[in-house]
Order: C-alpha cells, then structure tokens, then sequence
C-alpha cells in the first residue's frame, strides 16, 4: 500500500489525511452539541490521533536497512521541511512558549529568536554537506572525518547527554496532557504515552517516524492557531491574530500604566540584563545547529540541493507556530488585564477558577481588600494556551483539539530524539564497533531491542517526575552546541582540523559546560559574570573552538585521502561518499 | 562517480561559495543580534501598535531568517551550476 507511487501521491494522502482530520472534529463539534460528554470528547481525540499515527507506523514498517535508518533518502523537501517542524516543536514550545511570553514579555522572545535562527546555520554550515557525505548518524561522520573510533565514542556521549534529558521531558510531557484529558494517573498515562511513541517509530524507524511527523505537524498546527484566530476576531474584528496584537499590545500599555505595572510588557532587558539575553539566544541558536534528532532529519532528503531547499521550508512551517506565539501572550495578558485584575475576588471568571482547583493559577489576596492586584495573581506558563478556548468561551471540542496538538508535538519530538539515541546505540556503538560483520537482519533487530529499550528507560525516569527536567531541557542546547558544533563545523569548513583537535575540542566543550552547569546548579558554584547556566555553552562553545584549533596547529595536518575527502564532501556532484545497505 | 573536476575549477566554486557563507552569516548576525541591541530605541518608533524593537525580536528577524534560507538555497544552486558541479 504505502510502495512505490506513495511519494508522488504525497499531496493527495496528506489533503485527505487533512480534510479527515477537520471533519473528525466537525463530527466532535456535533456529538458534543447532542451531548456527549467532554469526558469522553476528550478520550476520542487521544485515541484517535494516536490510532492514526500508530496506523502510519505499522504502514510504514520496513525490512531495509536504508529505510529504516534514512527513509531510503526519497523524502520530498517540503515534506521533510514538515517532519522536522514537528521534530523541533516539542510539548513544551507548544504549551509553554506563549505562557513564558505572557510571563516575561520582551525578555521571553529570546527564545523565540534562539530556536528560530539556528536554521540559518543548518541551512549555510552543515546540512548540505552532511547529506552529501551519507552518512546513517551525526557520530558516523566524526568518525569519518577524524579518523576513528574515538572521535564516534565521544559524539556519542555527548550526543546521549543532549538528547536523553530532552526525550524523558518529552514523555513527562505526555504524561501530563494524557493524564488531564483521560483522567489516568500520572504513571499509567506516561507508560500509555510511551506505548503510542514506540508504535510509530519502533517498526518502521526513521521511515515510520517521517511520514508519522509529517500527520503530526498538520495536527499540531490546526490546534495552534484556532483557538487565536477565533480569539482574535471576538475581541479585534479581524481573525489574524499574528497582525492584530499589535493594537491589543498599546492597550496593554496604557493598561500597565493605570495600573502602576512597573514591568512593561515591550520593554526589554527587564528579567535578563542583555548579556543573558544575548547569550541564550547564541547557545539556542548554535544549539539548534547541533542537536543530531535535526540534524538527521537532513540525511532523508533525496539530494544536496533539497537538503538545503527543505532547511527553508522546516523553518517557515515553524515560523507559523513561533509566529504565532506573541499573539498568544498578548491577547491572554489583555484578557487578564481588563476582566481579571481589578475585579472582586469572589466573583472572577470561570478559567480562572478552573485552573486555580488544580493549582495552576493561584490567587493570594496579599491586601485583603477582596480586590484581585496584579502582583496576587500568579499563573503557570502551561495555562496560557491550554486555558485560550476557555477564555474565548468556545465549546470543549477546541480544548480537545488543542490537547491533541500538544500530544502530537510532545510525540513527534520524543520519536525523533529516541531514534538518534537507539540509532546511535545500534549503529555506532553495536554495528561499527562491536560486531561490523552483523547482518541487516540481526542490525534492525538490535536496533529495535535497543529502541525500546532506551524508551522504557526514559519513561521510567520521567514517571519518577525529577524535579527539574524543564530546566534540563534548555541545557541539552548548551551541552550540545559546547560538545558538537565546533567539530562538526570545523570537520568541513576548515581542512586543517585534526583528529587530535576535534577529540580534545570536544572534551573541553562538552566538560567546560558540563562543568558550569554542574557546579553552578548543583555544588554552589558563583555564576561567572553573572551568566545564568541555561547559557552555559557561551563558555563551551569558544573552549571547543580554540582548543580544537591550537591542537590541529600542533599535530601534523590531516592526509592528502583526508583532504580529498573534505572536497568531495563541498561539491554536492556525485553521491554520496559514503555508500551502504 | 561523475567525472573529475580540476582542482582549479574546485578552487573556485568553493571561493564563491565561502563568500556566500560569509555573506549569509553577516546577515544572520546583523538580524540575531545587531538589531536587537537597539531595541529599547527602536521601541520609540511604533507601527500598527507594534512597537519596532519588539516586532523585530517577535517578527521582523523571524521573516528575514525565512527569506534568507530560501535565498541561500537558490543562490548556491546558482554557483553549483555554474561550476557544472551541481546534482543531476
């Protein structure tokens, strides 16, 4: 079913996969008028939307070594560009960007810069070439390049430290929303939320993974942007929310104003002084040009100039999103500023009653005159989005579908950071340097024996709710922009780069940053210059650079066969250089 | 394998296509960074509501970025072939 003419009919399975997927929440839309209750609602767009991307998964099951690690190199840029929008965005883009944004207005859009820009990069540095090369992982190329297995051990730690605290938030994040649409424990809903992640992924790898990505962006996407556009058009007349939060950011203002708010919303440089602001969006950017679960994404593509084409298209499909997000904290703040502050405690709206039952939004009338101030309302950067339909009075069916599109990104982000994993484990470590003589059959099945289990692991580390892993998440950037983007960058634009460098360059990145992270969080170390360690890697980064460029210096310059097959990686003519099946 | 391309003609191409680089990262700084130092007097000049240090952290870089990808796509596309070194 899913042979041969699957990829020219790409438009067509995708256009009706969409117009199903509208008409399956029309049909919620009605059932719920009849009187359905939301309980239920809420159970049908879970399983219905994991049921879809399991299908796609077992559809897309393979026997082939090429396709499972690589999708048979035959995925079209644009749709590519789809899969790693949805690889990027993860749960907590999707839930707490907006709410972060409501929290620290201009400082918060560092974030939006950091995980935007990095493309960029993807895009002029390394996509291309790395997709040129061939390769199956981001560690294979290390080994290429600097000779050996050293070089592949010490891509592959830093590569598990970036991404392994980055899958388990992810699955946490499933947990949550799984546990607050079905009512399960917590427990229970990250094992059901590991169970849909291993579906789609586990027999069809990174083919599965793909064309699973691809159904979850459109999800994702539907579900962001309705409830603003409706939003938007209840409270400005005009259904473009993006545009519009221009006028509702002046009243915010004159708002702030009458209210004596000493922090304004536009203002920059209010929570962090410009060199944290500027710092966060370097290790996010360089970051983004270093986590291997995107940089892989590039290798599927079925040639070096697509590889470059779809950099462009990922990020305008996660332009769409980031875009949006502003909009998101502008109409909340506006909504919050006008018809919650100011109003009597004991007669606020409903969401806000709502959410504050289950703690997230907490009220301490610190005057005890019965009026709520600014300053006693506190909310949890998660409610922003979630709570949006409720602000906007819709019916429950909107807040399933944005429940559901939460789901969708906090799945396509664990799916794709646990293929790196399991890929590294079982094509770097067990196929390159345990047992090269394995055949295809037995390498798919330690593949997948691996796969499940670095998830359970995962999940069973998520279950146990550590308390900061969203923390973690923001070190995986610095860990790996510190760890692997000085080698990868250097290993094609600069020939002289040695494996002696690139080794040491490595070790002094990753453990600079590792170091700052550790000891600043964890053994009371002082900051140094008072950089927050979520920018960790603006120490790593230049101690990966310069390290990497005084040992080349001293160690005698790579070989003629390893300066010929830095060349052959820059001409995109050819295929490429490194061939397996 | 296609046939060799002479050293001279690999010089080349890849000459033009580190200036594109170099060209493409200044631009990728100057709407990252360099803009974003002036936000507080660009948060004078208001359009539509939006104040202009705030539209381009939020906005503004976000669109340039976008072009700019697809632009560097086309353009080395363009020094590929010129080099009769592109993909077939």
């Amino acid at each position: 079913m899913l042979k041969g003419d699957f990829i020219s009919n790409l438009g067509k399975v995708y256009g009706i996969y969409t117009g199903g997927f509208i008409g399956f929440v029309i049909v919620l839309a009605i059932l719920e008028q009849m009187g359905v209750p939301n309980q239920i609602i809420g159970y049908l767009f879970v399983f219905m939307t994991i049921g879809i991307y399991a299908l796609i998964g077992v559809l897309s099951r393979t026997a082939q070594i090429s396709e499972y690690y690589v999708a048979g190199r035959r995925v079209p840029a644009i749709y590519n560009g789809m899969a790693t929008g949805s690889d990027w965005m993860s749960g907590a883009s999707f839930v707490g960007m907006a709410g972060t944004l409501y929290l620290l207005g201009y400082d918060g859009l560092a974030f939006v810069l950091g995980w935007t820009g990095g493309y960029v990069l993807v895009a002029v540095l390394l996509a291309p070439y790395l997709r040129k090369f061939g390769a199956f992982t981001v560690p294979d190329f290390l080994a290429v390049r600097y000779g050996g297995n050293i070089a592949r051990s010490v891509g592959i730690i830093v590569l598990i430290s970036c991404s392994f605290t980055y899958v388990t938030a992810q699955i946490y994040a499933t947990g949550i929303i799984t546990s607050r649409f079905l009512g399960l424990s917590f427990e229970v809903a990250v094992f059901a939320g590991l169970l849909g992640i291993l579906l789609c992924s586990m027999l069809g790898g990174m083919r599965a993974v793909t064309w699973t990505q691809v159904a979850q962006y459109i999800i994702l996407i539907i579900a962001y942007l309705t409830p603003v556009v409706i939003l938007s058009a209840q409270i400005t007349g005009v259904p473009i929310p993006q545009l519009m939060y221009g006028g509702i950011l002046e009243k915010i203002s004159v708002l702030e104003g009458q209210m004596g708010i000493v922090k304004s919303h536009v203002q920059p440089f209010t929570t962090y002084d410009p060199l944290n602001y500027f710092a966060l969006i370097l290790c996010l950017m360089l970051g983004t040009a270093s986590l291997p679960h995107i940089l892989m994404r590039y290798f599927t593509t079925p040639s070096v100039r697509e590889a470059r084409i779809s950099v462009g298209w990922s990020l305008l499909f996660i332009f769409l999103l980031y875009f949006t997000a502003p909009s998101y904290a502008a109409f909340a703040k506006y909504e919050v500023l006008t018809n919650v502050v100011g109003q009597p405690i004991a007669s606020l709206p409903a969401w806000v009653k709502a959410w504050g039952d289950i703690g997230l939004v907490t009220i301490k009338d610190a005057n005890l005159d019965g009026i709520l101030q600014w300053a006693e309302l506190n909310i949890n950067t998660d409610v922003i989005v979630l709570a949006t339909p409720e602000i906007a009075g819709l019916p429950y069916v909107v807040a399933g579908l944005v429940a559901a599109g939460g789901l969708a990104a906090a799945l396509s982000t664990a799916d794709g950071l646990l293929l790196a994993i399991a890929n590294a484990l079982s094509h770097d470590i067990y196929y390159k340097m345990v047992d090269p003589k394995a055949d295809s059959k037995r390498r798919l099945i330690v593949a997948r024996v691996l796969l499940v289990f670095v998830a359970v692991i995962a999940a069973w580390l998520a279950s146990t709710k550590p308390s900061d892993i969203l923390s973690m998440v923001a070190w995986a950037f610095s860990i790996a922009a510190s760890g692997l983007f000085a080698p990868l960058v250097l290993g094609v634009w600069w020939k002289r780069a040695t494996s002696a460098g690139a080794v040491c360059g490595m070790i002094a990145g990753f453990g600079v940053c590792m170091f700052y992270l550790v000891g600043t969080q964890y053994g009371g170390m002082q900051t140094w210059f008072g950089v927050r360690n979520i920018s960790a890697g603006l120490f790593g980064i230049p101690a990966a650079f310069v390290v990497t460029w005084v040992v080349s210096l001293l160690t005698p310059a790579p070989s003629k066969d390893m300066q010929d097959f830095v060349d052959s990686i820059r001409l995109p003519r050819g295929g490429p250089i490194m061939q397996e099946n | 394998m296609a046939e060799k391309i002479s050293p001279e003609k690999a010089e080349a191409h890849w000459s033009k296509t580190r200036a594109l680089m170099w060209t493409s990262l200044a631009i990728w700084f100057l709407s990252s960074f360099f803009v974003h130092f002036f936000a507080p007097s660009l948060n004078k000049i208001v359009i539509f509501g939006f104040p202009l240090g705030f539209y381009m952290a939020a906005q503004g870089s976000l669109i340039i970025f976008v072009v700019l990808i697809f632009w560097f796509a086309i353009k080395q596309n363009k020094i590929d072939e010129e080099f009769g070194v592109a993909e077939d």
